[in-house]
C-alpha cells in the first residue's frame, strides 16, 4: 500500500501512483473527500482506493448508492460549498449516466452562475483487457466538446500521480481518464517532493526528426514501440508527443513538433468519427498547413462497439503494427 | 402548537407582503413581456405564491434554499430582488448573470455571512435534487448548523435525478427537505400521467423518510408543514418529503394557450382558491388585520416593483466580448476567434500563422487586399 507521504524512490505502478495522490491530497486538505461505489471496504473495483477508508473514515470515503447521476451532482454541490470532492465512476463507460449533470450542470455552474465546482471525476477507462462494450470504453470526446470541463489522461505512472494531485487543487471540474490497461503494467519512478503536473501541457515522450506520432494515454506505448520498431527497421526518426490533457489541448507543442518533422500521424483508441484525432487534424490544418509535407493521417478504434473475443477486439483497436504501416506511409509520401 | 401560531403579527403581514410582491411583480414581467422588453420566455406561479413563500418561510438566512421556476417567492423570501429578477427577464449587462441566464435562473450560495443562500437553478428538471444532496452532505461533513430545501415539480418526481438525489440524500442522512410543488401539470401534461402512485408523499415510504402533505394554497399550513420538516432535518433527522397540493392557472410559460385544460378548471380555482384572496380573508378575519394594513402593503409593493422597473430599464446590455469570460477560473477568458477578432486588427498586432490561419508575415497586404476584395 501507498504511504502517505510518497514512496521515497521505489518504483510503483500506474495504479498506486494514483492512489498516492490521493492519500497526500487528502491528508493535505481537509476539504478533499472521496465518493463513489464499492470504494471503501472494497477499495474500488480495481483497489484504487484500498486503503483510504481505514486511514481517513467513512465520513471521507464514502459508499454510494448506485446512482452515477447523484454521485455527480452531490459532488458538484459539495464543491460549491468549498469541499473538493473525487468521484470514482467503477468503470468510466458509466460516466453516460451522469452525461446531462456533467454537461449540463457542473460544466455550466460557472460561466451561468460564478459557482465554483471543483471536483474530480476519475475511472477505469480503455480496452485492451477483453472487457467488452461496457467496460472498456473511451467517452473522452464528448466532454472535450464541452466548455467548461477539464480533461487528462495519462500514459505513465508519474504523470498519474501528478495530474491526480493537479486535478483535484484545480478550482474547476477535471475529468481524470485512468487507463485500466496500464494500471498494473506501468511502473515509474515517483519525482521527489510535491509532484504535481500542469494540466494543459503535453510530454515529449520520444524525440525524432522525421516524423510526429501524436497521441494520448494507452497508445503512447504503443507509439514509442512503433518508434523503436521504424528506427530499427527504416531508420526513421520518429517523435512522440503524449498529449496529457485533452481539455485545454497543448496547441504550442503540437506546433512545435509539427514545424519540427512536417509530417503527423495522430492516434487515440477511442473510435475515429467525432474522435479528438479530428480536432487535432483540423488545428493542425489551420495554424502549420504550409508546414505540412503530407497530409495528417489518423490511425485510430473503428468506429464499432468494442467486441469481447480477443480476435476481434484486436481488430477494432489500434496495434503498432498498424502505427507502423501508417508511419511508414507517412514518411514515404 | 402549530409552528404558525407562534408567528409574530409582523411576520404574517411579511407573508401577505412576499405573496403580492411575487404576484405584482410577476404582473409587471407580462406588461416588459408584451412590449419585447422580456427577451424570453415569461413563466407564472400565478396560485401558487403560498406554496413557494410559505415553505421557504421556514428557513433560516444561513439555509440553503434552491428554486425552481416558479418559485419566485422563495427567491424573494430569501433575499433575491425585484431588480435583480427584472434585470434578468431583460438580459441586462448588470443583471446577476451579466446577460448569461434566463429568467430566475439565478443565485447566491456559499458563505452564510455574506451570501443569502439560494442556488441557481438548470432547465433539466430533478438535476437540482442531487445537487442540494451535495450541498447539505457538505453541512453534516462540516457540522454546520444549516438545512437545504429543494422544490421540485410533480413532473420532475418522474426523473432519475429526483429518485437518485433524494434516495442518496436519505442514505446519507442530509439535512435536506425536499418539497413536491403538485401543481396538477407538468408542460401539458397532467400527473395522472406522471404516476400512478395515489399521492407524491406516498414516494417517501419508499425512499424510508418521512413525508407530509399539506394544502399548498394555505400559506400557514404550508409554512408549519414545511417548519416541522425543516426542524426535523436541523435536528438530525434526515431527509424529508413535504408533498403541497397547489394549481398551476397560468400555461407552463406566457406563450401557452392551455387548450389541453378542461373548461372551468382554471376559473374553478381562481375563484375558489386563491391563495392571496384567502390569506387575505383570513387576515382580515380570525387574525384581525384592519383592511388599511393590507392596502398599506400593497401600495408599497406597487411602489416597490415601479422603482424596481425604472432602475432596470435604465441599466444597459452586456458587452458581447464578456462572454468570453469566466468559462474556467484559468485561462480566465478565451480567446475570439480570429474571424470576430478582426482580420486586419490581427495583422495589426502582428499575430502569427499559429494563432488565426494559414498567412504568413509579410502577407499582411495580401490579406489587406483579400478583406478589400470580399467588401466589394
Amino acid at each position: 500500500m501507498a504511504s502517505p507521504n510518497g514512496t521515497g524512490g521505489a518504483e510503483i505502478t500506474y495504479l498506486e501512483a494514483i492512489r498516492e495522490a490521493l492519500f497526500e491530497e487528502m491528508a493535505r486538505d481537509a476539504n478533499v473527500f472521496c465518493l463513489g461505489e464499492d470504494i471503501g471496504a472494497f477499495g474500488g473495483a480495481f483497489k484504487v482506493t484500498e486503503g483510504l477508508l481505514a486511514r481517513f473514515g467513512e465520513a471521507r470515503v464514502i459508499d454510494t448508492p448506485i446512482s452515477e447521476i447523484a454521485i455527480v451532482g452531490a459532488a458538484a454541490g459539495a464543491a460549491h460549498m468549498g469541499m473538493r470532492p473525487v468521484v470514482e465512476m467503477q468503470f468510466i463507460d458509466f460516466i453516460a449516466n451522469a452525461y446531462d449533470m456533467l454537461t449540463n450542470y457542473v460544466a455550466t455552474a460557472r460561466y451561468r452562475a460564478f459557482l465554483p465546482c471543483p471536483m474530480v471525476v476519475r475511472g477505469p477507462s480503455g480496452g485492451y483487457v477483453r472487457g467488452g462494450p461496457f467496460h472498456s470504453q473511451n467517452p473522452e470526446a464528448g466532454f472535450v466538446h464541452t466548455p467548461g470541463l477539464k480533461v487528462v489522461y495519462p500514459a505513465t505512472a508519474a504523470d498519474a500521480k501528478g495530474l491526480m494531485k493537479a486535478a483535484i487543487r484545480d478550482d474547476d471540474p477535471v475529468l481524470f481518464f485512468e487507463h485500466k490497461y496500464l494500471y498494473r503494467r506501468e511502473k515509474g519512478v515517483m519525482p521527489a517532493g510535491d509532484h504535481v503536473v500542469p494540466i494543459g501541457k503535453a510530454r515529449l515522450a520520444r524525440e525524432g526528426t522525421d516524423l510526429s506520432i501524436i497521441t494520448y494515454a494507452a497508445t503512447v506505448h504503443k507509439a514509442l514501440d512503433a518508434a523503436a520498431q521504424l528506427e530499427a527497421e527504416d531508420g526513421l526518426s520518429v517523435e512522440v508527443l503524449d498529449l496529457r490533457s485533452l481539455a485545454p489541448l497543448d496547441d504550442e507543442a503540437i506546433v512545435a513538433t509539427v514545424k519540427k518533422t512536417n509530417r503527423v500521424l495522430v492516434v487515440h483508441e477511442d473510435t475515429r468519427t467525432g474522435g479528438i484525432a479530428g480536432e487535432i487534424t483540423a488545428r493542425i490544418s489551420e495554424t502549420c498547413f504550409e508546414w505540412l509535407d503530407a497530409p495528417v493521417l489518423r490511425v485510430t478504434a473503428h468506429d464499432v462497439p468494442l467486441p469481447y473475443a480477443p480476435a476481434l477486439e484486436d481488430f477494432v483497436l489500434p496495434q503498432t503494427a498498424d502505427l507502423v504501416r501508417a508511419a511508414r506511409r507517412l514518411a514515404a509520401y | 402548537m402549530s409552528p404558525s401560531a407562534a408567528l409574530t403579527r409582523e411576520q404574517r403581514l411579511e407573508l401577505y407582503y412576499w405573496m403580492r410582491l411575487t404576484r405584482t411583480l410577476e404582473e409587471r414581467l407580462v406588461a416588459l413581456y408584451r412590449q419585447t422588453k422580456v427577451v424570453g420566455g415569461l413563466f407564472r406561479s400565478l396560485g401558487q405564491e403560498a406554496d413557494a413563500v410559505g415553505a421557504c418561510y421556514a428557513l433560516e438566512r444561513r439555509d440553503v434554499m434552491s428554486p425552481l421556476i416558479r418559485n419566485l417567492g422563495a427567491m424573494l423570501v430569501k433575499g433575491a430582488t425585484p431588480v435583480e429578477v427584472l434585470k434578468q427577464y431583460m438580459a441586462k449587462g448588470d443583471s446577476p448573470t451579466r446577460g448569461r441566464e434566463l429568467n430566475i435562473h439565478f443565485g447566491d450560495v456559499g458563505d452564510p455571512a455574506t451570501t443569502r443562500g439560494f442556488v441557481g437553478q438548470i432547465s433539466p428538471l430533478g438535476d437540482m435534487v442531487p445537487v442540494m444532496a451535495g450541498v447539505t452532505l457538505s453541512f453534516r461533513m462540516r457540522g454546520e448548523d444549516r438545512v437545504g430545501l429543494v422544490f421540485i415539480g410533480d413532473g420532475a418526481t418522474s426523473t432519475g435525478a429526483f429518485h437518485e438525489g433524494i434516495n442518496f440524500a436519505a442514505v446519507q442522512r442530509c439535512p435536506l427537505v425536499v418539497v413536491v410543488e403538485n401543481n396538477g401539470y407538468a408542460y401539458s401534461t397532467p400527473t395522472s400521467k406522471q404516476t400512478l402512485a395515489r399521492q407524491f408523499v406516498d414516494k417517501a415510504i419508499g425512499y424510508g423518510i418521512p413525508g407530509e402533505q399539506a394544502d399548498g394554497n394555505d400559506v400557514l399550513a404550508v409554512y408549519d408543514v414545511t417548519k416541522r420538516a425543516v426542524d426535523r432535518a436541523r435536528a438530525g433527522g434526515g431527509t424529508q418529503l413535504v408533498e403541497l397540493m397547489t394549481y398551476r392557472r397560468k400555461g407552463h410559460a406566457e406563450h401557452d394557450n392551455q387548450s389541453y385544460v378542461p373548461a372551468g378548471e382554471i376559473e374553478r380555482w381562481a375563484a375558489g382558491n386563491d391563495p392571496l384572496d384567502r390569506y387575505f380573508f383570513r387576515l382580515t378575519g380570525e387574525l384581525g388585520f384592519a383592511r388599511a394594513e393590507i392596502d398599506a402593503v400593497d401600495a408599497r409593493v406597487r411602489a416597490e416593483v415601479d422603482a424596481a422597473t425604472d432602475q432596470a430599464e435604465a441599466s444597459g446590455f452586456p458587452e458581447p466580448l464578456d462572454c468570453l469570460t469566466g468559462i474556467y477560473a484559468d485561462p480566465p477568458a478565451e480567446r475570439p476567434l480570429w474571424y470576430r477578432e478582426g482580420v486586419l486588427s490581427a495583422v495589426e498586432k502582428n499575430e502569427r500563422a499559429d494563432g488565426w490561419g494559414t498567412y504568413q508575415t509579410g502577407n499582411a497586404a495580401k490579406v489587406e487586399s483579400t478583406i478589400a476584395a470580399g467588401n466589394d
